[in-house]
């Protein structure tokens, strides 16, 4: 049975991976190879931080100790954050930034889509049936670049082959289940993160076909970030993305 | 960057039952990239429920340097106009 405890361990989880995500995708905002990709990638991570910001009120309600989604979001420690490794990895190149954008929300549709049907707590199916419309898009524009650049020019394809070496490893991860999160599983309140494999496999395998890419094998997957152990890059995330309630403690727009 | 990136013009339905109209354009690799740029430059507010991209190099247009014979023309035809009936009252609103 899963407990409040374990609910609001999986909630965090879940909402640090959007945030982390969105905020990454946001640095591109202004700088992206063009105006139109610019927006696009704005609005990924508005997707993202809209999420975010649902999963960490509802994980402050569950909590009940008056912290609200602010202060989730940007008064913790790095240690206290508990997304994956792969959502914290640096933007790098647009090839970079889309492989891991399309890694990710190819884990969340189906995700999601499980969630938004079977979950037995009302606010996450809310919650769900908003985000795995958007992940969808996610998945189909992030898919269309992968081909395009695979299977692009010579240079674009040495791109995205150095963007799955860089990132593949980083994959495994989303699909552990911590000890809190596998409580809310049997819960039948989420669904669990290694039933969602063969979904990722084949949408990935799919995409890459078409890019003609290679799936890599991976020896030695890179995994820490539910235990809170991040890349040394974290730490700068951090520092930019909580200035504001930092510098101005209770802050509102 | 140009010869990669096509400019395509951008229609939009705001509502079933209304005509698509021309919002704008912009520039994308292909079709399908197109109605995808389409959609996150010009549907960020909800401005419609469906897209046409067409490329902009299909598009036939007038000439500017012939309007007077094109255009001007009808200007002076008023009789065109369907302004020269009285409406009933009973009618109402046309």
């Amino acid at each position: 049975m899963a407990g409040r405890d374990e609910l609001f361990a999986a909630l965090l989880q879940l909402a640090d991976d959007h945030l982390i995500l969105g905020h990454r995708v946001g640095e591109w905002t202004g700088h992206a190879p063009m105006l139109e990709e610019d927006l696009a990638l704005t609005n990924l991570a508005l997707d993202l931080l809209g999420q975010a910001r649902a999963i960490y009120a509802y994980a402050g309600q569950v909590e009940g100790e008056g912290r609200d989604e602010d202060k989730l979001a940007f008064l913790r420690l790095e240690l206290e954050y508990r997304n994956l490794l792969l959502v914290e990895r640096p933007n790098g190149d647009f090839a970079h930034t889309i492989l891991r954008q399309f890694y990710f929300a190819a884990f969340m549709k189906p995700w999601w889509d499980w969630a938004a049907v079977n979950s037995t707590d009302e606010t996450l199916k809310g919650i769900a049936g908003k985000a795995a419309k958007e992940m969808a898009y996610h998945v189909r524009h992030c898919g269309e670049w992968v081909i395009r650049l695979g299977d692009g020019t010579d240079e674009s394809a040495a791109r995205m082959r150095a963007a799955v070496d860089a990132l593949h490893r980083y994959t495994a991860e989303l699909f552990t289940d911590t000890p809190a999160f596998k409580a809310c599983v049997d819960a039948d309140i989420l669904p669990a993160r290694d039933s969602i494999r063969p979904a990722w496999d084949a949408t990935v395998r799919m995409v890459f076909d078409e890019a003609r890419l290679d799936v890599p094998e991976v020896p030695f997957p890179a995994q820490g970030g539910r235990d809170g152990l991040h890349g040394e890059e974290m730490g700068h995330l951090l520092a930019e993305l909580q200035y504001m309630q930092r510098t101005y403690p209770d802050m509102k727009w | 960057m140009k010869n990669h990136t096509p400019l395509w013009e951008v229609f939009i339905r705001p509502r079933n039952g209304l005509h698509h109209k021309h919002v704008g354009s912009l520039h994308a690799a292909d079709a399908s990239l197109a109605i995808q740029a389409a959609r996150d430059v010009y549907t960020r507010r909800g401005e419609g429920n469906s897209i046409w991209v067409v490329p902009s190099a299909q598009i036939v247009a007038s000439d500017p340097q012939a309007q007077d014979e094109m255009f001007e023309p009808a200007d002076d035809k008023v009789y065109r106009h369907p302004t020269f009936y009285d409406i009933p009252d009973e009618v109402g609103h046309m």
